[in-house]
């Protein structure tokens, strides 16, 4: 994280460092500033708190004025987003409540029948998730693959016109997502592409070429040219060189790359909207989609995306100390 | 296709035995390198580019079975006769500019107060960045919810849901008047919340750059915090915030996905952004395709423009300090 700063030896010993000449007057502004930075935090993520929480609920909590705050959590929502149901018609009414009481029903359909209804299938969500776990895995993969391979050459050859490539790049990145996906849209109806997992891990792959090579080029620059010059001495091929001496070093650089990527191919709605209706529909817009069928299920909806959400946050975490990098892509050369 | 050319190339100088190896020399290995990306992006990037720029002066429809018609800047005319479109454009501009400079003031702010660490700032810090990291469309489907009429928590908090407890000075203020567009200022807050982590990131970054014999020499001369700010503090973070607000502008003019979350474009067309009519130009209704590839050219040449006076200001002030 940016926020980490140099220390040990070199460092200039600055009179704040000791801690016994601080001020109170300045302990008690630095105490103020905490408190002031937790307050928005909090504040901040409440937003997701209600998420979280409304996940949890029944949809007549979720009704209920004044919101909720106590409630009796449930898992009616995560059933509803992963399940197609239909009402259980009053003729069998009796023979669910038996089979409930005779402990025969498991856990899902039990939270089913409480509202009434039985399970008849698995959701179009779940066929969704498949499709975004697909997607999104397969473009990170060539989209890292390719981006190192051209970040390692960006790096270390001398390429005829190498900044104006570099920023021709970059520039993809740029484009408004709308400006490509109608040319897309009819290209891949030409040549049978659209609604097919191909068809969007190829996009998603060159929507995210432009952030890897960038973001695994700072990576790989860091990396001393020695080391491959010596092994280079030493008769190993340029292959070789790269394969061995490289990668191995990279290798922190390729894990916050990759997962920059799939979070992206991850979240991204804008492009699966447009390009796909079926077959090969990713999770966000299908989210989004839910609030159709029989009522906003908001419990529903909720569930969703705290299941979407999760992956992420805990890749932020695990990415603290790459974020700015990611987020960036190489705009900024610490 | 390319990323399988890819695979096998590289694969070759592995697998090829003994002296064969040294066949590949290093301009070989580069060519390999660079052109399955190049390839890649030409054909997903260059060319949709070019064919919309053809089609921008056609009046092609993709479900209309029919051959594009050369209608020369027919479709350009139209949108810039459109008083509507001018309408979403102004929306648009409002959008950016509300979302952008809020934005900027609260994620200097914050950077400022995180600025010098204290226990736990690390935790906090990456706790702020989480509403970021979420899908837009997600984003604004929970804040749809919060700000539901019947029982959302906006609606409760202000006390409206139950007029009895509604607070004097709201209730007066709203007593009797028609409801104040107030849809896009609602997106404007989400867009907020959600990117002001986005400048905080930057803006951090950029402080933590600045050199502290700066502080030392302004302290010796016994300068006020104040005069620290403004003669140290902003001109050195000057172009990193403006690379930041660059980004966020160039993100306004393109958002979609918040949008779509949260309201679709209404209540009527009260937070339908550029992109948003777009899409429906382009793939509702009609799919009038060359119309809207017109409409896609000039935000993109908008997004140029903007971008070119960003960094002419930007370079200005890099040469200045």
């Amino acid at each position: 994280m940016a926020t980490i700063e140099e220390a040990g030896p070199n460092a200039p010993v600055t009179i704040a460092t000791r801690v016994d000449k601080v001020s109170p007057r300045v302990r008690l502004g630095g105490k103020l500033r905490a408190g002031v930075v937790i307050t928005v935090t909090v504040v901040g993520l409440i937003p997701v708190l209600v998420m979280i929480v409304t996940a949890f609920k029944t949809r007549t909590d979720i009704l209920a004025s004044p919101p909720l705050i106590a409630f009796q959590p449930n898992l009616e929502g995560f059933v509803f987003l992963f399940t197609d149901r239909a009402v259980v018609a009053a003729s069998r009414i009796q023979e669910f409540t038996a089979r409930a009481e005779a402990g025969q029903l498991n856990l899902w359909e039990q939270i089913a029948f409480e509202s009434g209804q039985e399970i008849t299938g698995t959701s179009d969500y779940v066929r969704r998730l498949q499709n975004s776990l697909i997607i999104a895995g397969l473009s990170t993969v060539a989209s890292v693959v390719l981006g190192l391979f051209a970040a390692y050459a960006f790096s270390r050859f001398k390429v005829p016109g190498k900044d104006d490539l570099l920023f021709f790049i970059l520039s993809t990145r740029m484009l408004p997502g709308v400006v490509v996906t109608i040319p897309i849209f009819l290209m891949y109806r030409q040549i049978g592409l659209t609604d097919t997992h191909f068809g969007m891990i190829l996009l998603y792959t060159a929507f995210n070429l432009s952030f890897s090579v960038w973001l695994l080029k700072g990576f790989i620059d860091e990396i001393p040219k020695e080391y491959e010059e010596a092994a280079l001495v030493d008769g190993y091929t340029r292959w070789q060189a790269f394969y061995k001496i490289v990668l191995p070093q990279a290798v922190t650089g390729i894990a916050a790359t990759t997962v920059f990527c799939l979070i992206f191919a991850w979240n991204e709605y804008a492009f699966a909207l447009m390009l796909t209706s079926e077959k090969a529909r990713t999770a966000p817009p299908s989210i989004a989609t839910m609030l159709g069928r029989g009522g906003i299920e908001w419990s529903a909806i909720a569930a969703g995306s705290l299941g979407f959400l999760i992956p992420v946050v805990i890749v932020t975490f695990a990415l603290r100390k790459y974020l700015l990098r990611g987020i960036t892509f190489g705009a900024i050369r610490q | 296709m390319t990323t399988a050319n890819a695979h096998t190339h590289t694969a070759l100088p592995t697998s090829g035995a003994g002296k064969q190896r040294r066949h590949l020399s290093d301009g070989a290995i580069r060519n390999l390198f660079i052109w399955p990306t190049l390839a890649l992006l030409i054909t997903m990037n260059v060319f949709p580019l070019l064919y919309s720029l053809y089609l921008s002066f056609t009046n092609y429809s993709a479900i209309a079975g029919k051959a594009p018609v050369w209608v020369a800047f027919k479709n350009f005319g139209d949108i810039l006769g459109d008083e509507q479109v001018w309408q979403h454009f102004a929306t648009t501009g409002r959008y950016a500019l509300l979302s952008v400079s809020l934005q900027t003031l609260l994620g200097f702010g914050l950077a400022m107060l995180v600025r010098q660490k204290f226990r736990g700032s690390g935790l906090v810090t990456t706790f702020i960045l989480v509403p970021m990291m979420i899908s837009p469309v997600v984003v604004g489907l929970f804040w749809k919810l919060m700000y539901n009429p019947t029982f959302g928590y906006f609606n409760y908090l202000l006390g409206f849901t139950d007029p009895s407890r509604a607070p004097d000075i709201i209730a007066s203020a709203f007593a009797g008047k028609p409801v104040p567009n107030l849809a896009l200022y609602g997106v404007v807050l989400v867009d907020v919340w959600m990117w002001s982590p986005f400048v905080m990131l930057l803006v951090l970054s950029g402080l933590n750059a600045i050199p502290d014999y700066l502080y030392e020499a302004a302290a010796i001369d016994r300068a006020s915090s104040w005069f620290q700010f403004w003669r140290i503090t902003l001109p050195q973070v000057a172009p990193l915030l403006l690379i930041a607000v660059l980004f966020r502008t160039i993100e306004a003019f393109k958002s979609f996905d918040l949008v779509m979350g949260m309201t679709g474009g209404g209540p009527g067309d009260q937070t339908e952004l550029v992109a948003v009519y777009l899409y429906r130009a382009a793939f509702l209704g009609q799919f009038r395709t060359g119309y809207s590839s017109a409409l896609a050219y000039i935000i993109l040449i908008i997004i140029i423009a903007v971008s070119n006076l960003y960094i002419k200001y930007l370079n200005q002030i890099r040469g200045e300090s």
